[in-house]
C-alpha cells in the first residue's frame, strides 16, 4: 500500500515538474510576439497588447495575470514602457521563472544601446524614462541583436529544443540581412527628410532611415496635445520643409490632421507594429512603413 | 551584421555567462531608483451644510477613521511610499502616513510588508502589516480612489479600511480563467486609528476571478469573508480632523464578528486603450454581523446590554472619462441596519440604536488629471447618514504624486 502511494506521488510530481509540450510565451507587445514567431515557431505565444493600445497605459487585468502565471518566457520592451502594469503582473502572477533576473524575463530594450537617455530627470519634462527611449523595435539593426539574445534565452529555458532554436535563428538572420539591404536601398530618398511626430517612439526608425524629427504633437512625452501648443508648433514649422506628420494607430488622429491641413502636408498613420496596416510579420512591418513614407514623399514632390 | 558563424559564437559565449545564476540585466520598470520612492500629498477644501462634528451613521458607532474630514481648508495625509524587490525572492513595501493634527505631527506606519515572488505552484505568502484583500476598494490606497471619501459601507462597517498585521497566503490556479484563492490570519486588533475591527485573531478568506469579455471590456468578481470570535472592540473613533467622538467613547463590544462580501468591477475602454475614453462600473455588497455584549464604563458602575447587530451595505459607482484628462463619476450608497439587545438605552449610548433609518448618500464628482501624477477633483454629496436630514457636502481636492511611477492593480 505504502509503495503504491509513493509510486503515485512520485509519478504525480514527475508529471507536475515536466515542462509542458509547447513553450509558453507572454509577449507584452505584438512586435515581440512576432519575433518569437520567427525564432520559436512552435511556441504558444500570448500577446498582452495590440497595436491599437498604448503599452504605457494598460490595466493589470485578471486575464493577464492568469496568462503570466503559466508563461515560460516573458518578453517585453522594458525600459519602463510597461512600468504602469507589468510590475503588478509580476507580483501577482506567482511565477518564479519570469521574475527579473531570471532567464525567462527578457526586456528587449535593455539588451541594446538606447537613444534619449536623459541627462537629468525632471517630471516637468513629461514622462521621461531614465533608461532612455524604449521603442527599440523600429530599428531593424537593434532587432537583430535582440533576436540573438532571445535565441540564447530560448536555449536556456528549453534546452531540449536548443538546436531547433539555432536553426530558426539562422533562417531568420539570413532573411533579415537581405531585407536590411533592401530597406536601406529603398529608404535612400528619405535621407535628411523632416517628420513631425506624435510621440517620440519614432527615434529608432529615424536613426535607421536617416530622417529627422523636427517637432512632436505632444508638448511633453505623455502629455496630450493642446490647441495652443499646436498653434505654436504650426508657426514654428512655417519655414521647415516637413515631409509628413506621423502617428501610430493608437494615437488620436485629430491633432495630426489639424496640423496637416495647416502645413498642407500629409498626416500618415504608420503601422508601428505587426497586425496593423496588413503587416503580418516583422518583414512586412518595415516594408509597409518605408512604402508609406516613400508614397508621402512622392506626393510632396 | 551577424553571419551565422558569428551568431553561434555569440550564443556560445552568452551561454557560458548565462549559466551563472544572475543575469546582467536590469529588471523591468524600476531600476532608476532602488527602492522606488514616492510622496503623495493631498488636501483641499471641505464644506458641510450640517456641523461635521455631529456626523453620525444612524445605527452604527463610528470606528477608526469613519468620521468626516475637517471643515474648511484641510491638509490631508502625506504618504511616503517605498517599494522594491528586496532580492530575487522577496518584494517589500512600506507606506508611512504623516498627518498634521493640531500642533502635532502624527506619523503612522500604514503598511509594511514583504511578499514572496518565487514560491512554486502559484503560491504567494505575504507578511507584515497590510490592507486586507477583503472587498475591492479595501486594498487600494485612498489617494487612488475615485471619490474623495470612502463608501458608506466602508465607513460604517469597516471604520474606513481594514488594515492589520498578519499573514496572507494566496494560490493562483493554473487556469486560463483568472482564479485566485486566499486566506489571511490577522491580529484583529491593530490599534493604528485605522481599525479596531474584530478585536481578536481574525481570519479572512477570499476568492477572486475575472477575465476579458472582448478587447474593450474586462471584469473581476470577488467573494470574501472575515471571521473573529470573542474579540473585544473599543467603540468610538474620530474623524481625520475632528474631536474624539463622545458617543460610545468608553464603550466596549465583546463578541463575535462575521463579515461577508461580494465585489464586482467592470472596465471598458475602446480597444483596451483607456487614454481617451474609459468607463468603470464598480459595486460592493457587504454584511456585518456582530453578536456579543456591550459594556460602558460610567462613574457609577458599568452599564451592559447584549447586542445582535446586522448591517448590510452596498454602493454602486460609475466613472466615465469622456475626454483625455477629464472624468465624471456618480455613486450611490446605502446601509440597512438592524440592531437588537437587552437594553436599548445602552445600545443607543454605544451607537447601536435601532431607529429604522437607512443611511444613504448620493455623490457626484468631476476630476482633472494633467498627468498620471496630478489630479484635481470637485465632489458634491447629498448625505443622509444620520437622522437629522440631508447634509450637503462639497469637496475640492488635490492629489499630487512626487517621485516614482506607481503601478496600479486592476
Amino acid at each position: 500500500m505504502m509503495k503504491l502511494l509513493i509510486t503515485t506521488v512520485s509519478a504525480a510530481l514527475l508529471l507536475a515538474s515536466q515542462p509542458a509540450a509547447a513553450l509558453k510565451v507572454f509577449a507584452c507587445e505584438p512586435e515581440w510576439a512576432a519575433l518569437v514567431a520567427e525564432l520559436a515557431p512552435d511556441a504558444n505565444t500570448f500577446t498582452a497588447t495590440t497595436v491599437y493600445q498604448d503599452p504605457h497605459h494598460i490595466e493589470a487585468r485578471p486575464s493577464l495575470i492568469a496568462k503570466l502565471r503559466k508563461a515560460d518566457l516573458l518578453i517585453c520592451s522594458g525600459a519602463s514602457l510597461e512600468a504602469g502594469w507589468l510590475p503588478v503582473l509580476l507580483r501577482q502572477a506567482a511565477n518564479p521563472g519570469v521574475q527579473p533576473g531570471q532567464p525567462g524575463n527578457l526586456m528587449a530594450a535593455m539588451q541594446v544601446s538606447r537613444l534619449g537617455i536623459p541627462e537629468s530627470l525632471d517630471r516637468s519634462m513629461g514622462d521621461v524614462h531614465a533608461e532612455g527611449n524604449p521603442h527599440v523595435h523600429l530599428d531593424p539593426e537593434r532587432l537583430s541583436q535582440i533576436a540573438s539574445v532571445t535565441t540564447q534565452r530560448l536555449q536556456i529555458i528549453d534546452p531540449d529544443n536548443s538546436s531547433q532554436y539555432v536553426a530558426a535563428y539562422d533562417r531568420f538572420t539570413e532573411r533579415w540581412q537581405q531585407a536590411l539591404q533592401r530597406w536601406r536601398r529603398q529608404a535612400q530618398p528619405l535621407q535628411g527628410k523632416n517628420l513631425v511626430i506624435h510621440h517620440n517612439e519614432w527615434a529608432y526608425l529615424n536613426e535607421f532611415l536617416g530622417t529627422n524629427s523636427v517637432g512632436t504633437l505632444e508638448p511633453q512625452p505623455g502629455i496630450p496635445p493642446s490647441l495652443g501648443y499646436l498653434a505654436e508648433l504650426n508657426s514654428s514649422m512655417k519655414n521647415t520643409d516637413v515631409l509628413a506628420i506621423v502617428r501610430k494607430p493608437s494615437d488620436p488622429e485629430k491633432a495630426s490632421q489639424w496640423l496637416a491641413q495647416r502645413l498642407n502636408r500629409p498626416a500618415i498613420e504608420l503601422p508601428y507594429s505587426v497586425d496593423s496596416h496588413g503587416a503580418a510579420d516583422l518583414f512586412e512591418l518595415f516594408d509597409k512603413t518605408i512604402a508609406l513614407l516613400i508614397a508621402a514623399q512622392a506626393k510632396t514632390q | 551584421m551577424f553571419s551565422s558563424k558569428a551568431a553561434y559564437a555569440v550564443i556560445g559565449a552568452a551561454l557560458c555567462t548565462c549559466l551563472t545564476p544572475a543575469f546582467a540585466q536590469a529588471p523591468a520598470g524600476s531600476q532608476q531608483l532602488n527602492p522606488a520612492v514616492s510622496l503623495i500629498i493631498s488636501g483641499g477644501v471641505n464644506e458641510y451644510s450640517n456641523d461635521p462634528d455631529n456626523y453620525e451613521i444612524g445605527g452604527l458607532p463610528l470606528l477608526g477613521e469613519a468620521g468626516l474630514n475637517e471643515e474648511g481648508f484641510a491638509l490631508g495625509e502625506a504618504e511616503l511610499v517605498l517599494d522594491s524587490n528586496i532580492d530575487d525572492r522577496f518584494y517589500g513595501k512600506a507606506t508611512i502616513a504623516m498627518h498634521q493634527e493640531g500642533d502635532e505631527l502624527e506619523v503612522e506606519l500604514e503598511e509594511a510588508f514583504f511578499r514572496t515572488l518565487t514560491l512554486p505552484h502559484g503560491l504567494t505568502l505575504q507578511g507584515g502589516k497590510f490592507f486586507s484583500e477583503i472587498g475591492y476598494l479595501n486594498n487600494i490606497h485612498g489617494h487612488a480612489w475615485d471619490f474623495v471619501d470612502a463608501p458608506l459601507l466602508y465607513r460604517g462597517l469597516f471604520g474606513r479600511q481594514i488594515i492589520d498585521t498578519g499573514l496572507q497566503l494566496t494560490w493562483l490556479a493554473p487556469t486560463d480563467q483568472y482564479l485566485q484563492f486566499g486566506a489571511e490570519w490577522l491580529r484583529g486588533n491593530e490599534r493604528s486609528d485605522n481599525s479596531d475591527f474584530a478585536g481578536k485573531n481574525a481570519v479572512t478568506t477570499f476568492i477572486t476571478t475575472g477575465g476579458d469579455i472582448n478587447r474593450s471590456s474586462s471584469w473581476q468578481l470577488g467573494l470574501s469573508g472575515l471571521f473573529s470570535d470573542n474579540g473585544v472592540v473599543e467603540l468610538g473613533g474620530h474623524g481625520h480632523g475632528g474631536e474624539e467622538e463622545e458617543e460610545g467613547g468608553d464603550a466596549e463590544l465583546s463578541g463575535d464578528t462575521r463579515l461577508y462580501g461580494l465585489d464586482f468591477v467592470y472596465k471598458w475602454a475602446l480597444n483596451g486603450n483607456p487614454r481617451t475614453r474609459n468607463f468603470k462600473l464598480q459595486a460592493e455588497l457587504f454584511r456585518l454581523e456582530r453578536d456579543g455584549d456591550i459594556s460602558i464604563a460610567e462613574p457609577d458602575g458599568i452599564e451592559a446590554s447584549t447586542l445582535a447587530s446586522d448591517a448590510t451595505g452596498f454602493y454602486v459607482q460609475g466613472i466615465y472619462q469622456f475626454m483625455p484628462k477629464w472624468r465624471v463619476g456618480l455613486r450611490y450608497d446605502r446601509l440597512n441596519i438592524d440592531n437588537s439587545g437587552s437594553d436599548e438605552e445602552v445600545l443607543a449610548e454605544a451607537g447601536y440604536e435601532n431607529i429604522g433609518h437607512n443611511p444613504s448618500r448620493v455623490s457626484a464628482m468631476l476630476d482633472y488629471s494633467n498627468s498620471e501624477f496630478s489630479r484635481l477633483r470637485l465632489q458634491v454629496n447629498s448625505d443622509r447618514s444620520g437622522e437629522s436630514g440631508s447634509d450637503t457636502q462639497v469637496f475640492v481636492q488635490y492629489i499630487m504624486s512626487l517621485g516614482s511611477h506607481g503601478a496600479h492593480r486592476y
